[in-house]
């Protein structure tokens, strides 16, 4: 698989964790909108830093070929599998403590 | 050379005062933090290892400390790994902190 297929595969997969199997719904929260703007504005910085000398490079064959400030557009799609599945299993550990039995 | 290392650490230090200042506990709470990690790490190291295998994206050997882990992975995209995930719930956790009434979903 190409880097563009696979990215778009993890960001449907990640989002399937957050709605359907740890159900922490983050896509659907203010909070997480707000804390991933805010990542994202530093992942411009960071990752355009990082392709822009460059650091890493892409095959041409991998990818799309659209940048943004140097970088593939699939790092952002990477970016936001990778705070996703982060941010959404964090919720969910926190969740997880021994509390009243809910519905399963 | 520490370019990329570097970077990582930058991010670290940049987000350290949301620990020390702003006192969002994300550190404090390393337990949850390490079982968060782990399966990040796992799942997007797999893709790395996949990436490179298949010659998508390569390294600028002067840019890096020369560590390289198995699969040809450089130690700095373990690191990243890791780090980036931290400032990720650093900065969910200051976001909570700022606006206490939006839910994130692991209130009681």
């Amino acid at each position: 698989m190409t880097y563009s297929e696979l990215a778009l595969c993890a960001v449907a997969l990640v989002s399937a964790f957050d709605v359907v199997v740890a159900r922490t719904r983050l896509l659907t929260r203010r909070a997480f909108w707000t804390a991933y703007a805010i990542m994202l504005g530093f992942q411009l910085i960071v990752n355009g830093v990082l392709t822009g000398i460059p650091v890493v490079r892409y095959a041409p064959s991998t990818i799309s070929g659209v940048r943004v400030v140097y970088a593939p557009i699939e790092d952002l799609l990477f970016g936001f599998a990778l705070i996703l599945l982060t941010l959404s299993t964090w919720v969910w550990l926190g969740r997880t403590r021994p509390r009243a039995p809910s519905m399963r | 050379m520490l370019l990329y290392l570097g970077v990582l650490v930058a991010c670290l230090i940049g987000t350290a005062p949301l620990e020390l200042c702003l006192h969002v506990g994300v550190y404090r709470q390393w337990r949850r933090l390490l079982a968060t990690l782990a399966p990040v790490v796992v799942i997007f190291g797999a893709w790395e290892l996949y990436a490179i295998h298949r010659g998508q994206w390569r390294y600028v050997r002067r840019w890096l400390i020369g560590v390289r882990l198995p699969g040809d992975l450089p130690i700095e995209e373990l690191i990243f790994l890791v780090v980036i995930p931290i400032c990720a719930v650093l900065t969910l956790e200051a976001v909570r902190r700022r606006r206490p009434d939006w839910a994130i979903g692991d209130e009681e």
